[in-house]
């Protein structure tokens, strides 16, 4: 069974769809791109999945063992976090409450995945250090360690190297690539950039006006190059 | 000096007024550090305003017993500003505004033409110590200790046990949400004691100085202290402190209490913020 399974989805909100029906699954280990224009209705997609939304119409399944609440998700930043006084170790910890039921306290335990989560994005040397005084770079570290200390299974990240310079952009997407390599976690990830799509992603999501595409990053490419043959057919 | 401190202690009504402003103090500048962050910084003004209008109608009304209307009311204001959310037409600083501007108005409206009988139509010394809380704190009884203490551990007990999940919820309310957090359930909680302690402070500082109570402390605390917990301790100790040097100035001094208590919270703010830059350089 799939982890995700959405068939004929609409997305919007009051009432007005922002995008053509969707229909596409998601299995245990893979990195789905989702690409669109701007305003093509990526960011209600990844809203509507996290539940967040009410879809308009379709359905959304998960399975494999996967329930909603146990996605990772790395938002984009907001401007209130910018000057939020918070260490490391308080942010990262709060990844953890999803497990806690209606404990009010953390234990050993949730400090143990803390700490395993922050070797695992290596800036363990961080744990003390406040949020607003790191890096770009760092700061996204932080998210995706508090993403990770949500979720055995699955990351969604929408738009994580937004902002970053190019050589940390690198950086963090090695770090996911392993994630999902090594870790085996399934990857969703909101994004413009369809270089990185190409290199790192087993399938790709394309949404927006025109009718949607989702297949392996394969067809993709095959689609993409018989669409340019056609139009240089079309202009010849 | 200290003669004269350790005499007036002596009498029941400064202790009462000492208990009632250090646990005010405590439960405005925890909830602060929340509203702060929040970027909703001047709700406690807007929410005052509202509980003057709601102690308006009550005294026109005639209840002897203010709280019953006045906690309700501003408590159902409070809800259906935190917890409409994104959905509301009018929102943020739009929305308090309204609120605050006309409940304002209505409330002095109602005053001037209702004059409550038992005042002898003094309306302007009413809406002075109401809205400076200027004589209030001195002249507060038993029984509003015993209300106050009860609702200051009520508000305090609910923070502790709520704390990371309310830290959750202020740091990144999708995430929180997204994770299964109910979002909705603490944007109602914070809600409500929000307004117990814009209720509570109002007999202290008076519904103008309530914002002073809930923001100083904590943009103090912010200049130094790196970490959320950090921030909660440091500004629940500047607002406790602040209150206890202001309260023994306004003895010593015959000032009014709620000005000088927030007198005292700017010179902190000024101490912390010049500290602030030393210690970066």
């Amino acid at each position: 069974m799939s982890q995700i399974a959405c068939e004929n989805l609409i997305l919007g909100y009051e009432r007005k769809a922002v995008a053509a029906p969707l229909s596409f699954r998601v299995e245990e280990g893979d990195y789905l791109y989702i690409v669109g224009d701007n305003g093509s209705g990526k960011s209600t997609l990844v809203k509507t999945l996290l539940g967040l939304c009410k879809p308009l119409g379709g359905s959304i399944q998960y399975g494999d063992e996967l329930r909603q609440n146990e996605i990772g998700y790395m938002p984009q930043q907001t401007i209130v976090q910018r000057d939020f006084p918070a260490c490391v170790e308080e942010i990262v910890l709060s990844g953890c409450l999803n497990g806690m039921g209606l404990r009010p306290f953390y234990t050993s335990k949730e400090k143990k995945r803390v700490t395993q989560m922050l070797e695992k994005m290596e800036i363990t040397n961080l744990r003390q250090r406040s949020y607003r005084e790191l890096s770009g770079g760092q700061q996204q570290r932080v998210l995706l360690a508090r993403a990770l200390c949500a979720t055995k299974k699955m990351l969604l990240l929408d738009e994580p190297v937004s902002g970053l310079d190019p050589v940390v952009t690198q950086e963090f997407y090695d770090v996911i690539h392993k994630l999902n390599r090594e870790d085996h976690i399934t990857v969703i990830t909101v994004s413009h950039d369809i270089a990185s799509a190409m290199k790192y992603a087993t399938h790709i999501l394309q949404i927006g006006e025109k009718e949607p595409f989702f297949g392996t990053a394969e067809a993709y490419k095959n689609n993409m190059a018989d669409s340019k043959y056609a139009e240089l057919a079309k202009e010849g | 000096m200290i003669m004269k401190i350790v005499d007036y202690l002596q009498y029941p009504f400064v202790q009462y007024a000492f208990i009632v402003s250090i646990l005010i103090a405590l439960c405005a500048s925890l909830l602060g550090v929340i509203l702060v962050l929040k970027r909703l910084s001047f709700i406690g003004d807007g929410l005052s305003h509202v509980a003057f209008g709601t102690m308006a109608v009550s005294m026109v009304l005639g209840f002897t017993n203010e709280m019953i209307i006045v906690l309700p009311g501003t408590m159902l204001v409070a809800i259906l500003l935190l917890c409409s959310g994104k959905n509301a037409k009018v929102k943020g600083d739009a929305a308090i505004a309204m609120l605050s501007v006309g409940a304002l108005a209505v409330g002095y409206l109602i005053m001037n033409l209702f004059p409550a009988d038992a005042s002898g139509g003094n309306i302007a010394g009413d809406v002075c110590s109401t809205l400076f809380g200027s004589t209030s704190l001195l002249s507060i009884s038993g029984k509003d200790v015993w209300l106050c203490i009860g609702l200051s551990v009520l508000v305090l007990l609910l923070y502790i046990f709520f704390y990371h999940r309310i830290f959750a919820n202020t740091f990144d309310e999708n995430f929180a949400e997204a994770t299964g957090g109910k979002v909705r359930f603490y944007n109602l909680l914070i809600a409500v004691i929000t307004s117990i302690v814009i209720v509570l402070a109002m007999n202290l500082v008076g519904s103008l100085l309530i914002s002073a109570l809930i923001v100083f402390p904590t943009v103090s605390a912010m200049r130094l202290f790196k970490s959320f917990k950090g921030v909660v301790i440091a500004s629940s100790l500047i607002s406790v402190l602040c209150a206890v040097a202001g309260i023994l100035c306004s003895i010593l001094f015959s000032t009014p209490v709620g000005a000088t208590i927030v007198v005292a919270d700017i010179l902190v703010f000024i101490c912390f913020a010049i500290f602030g830059v030393v210690v970066k350089k």
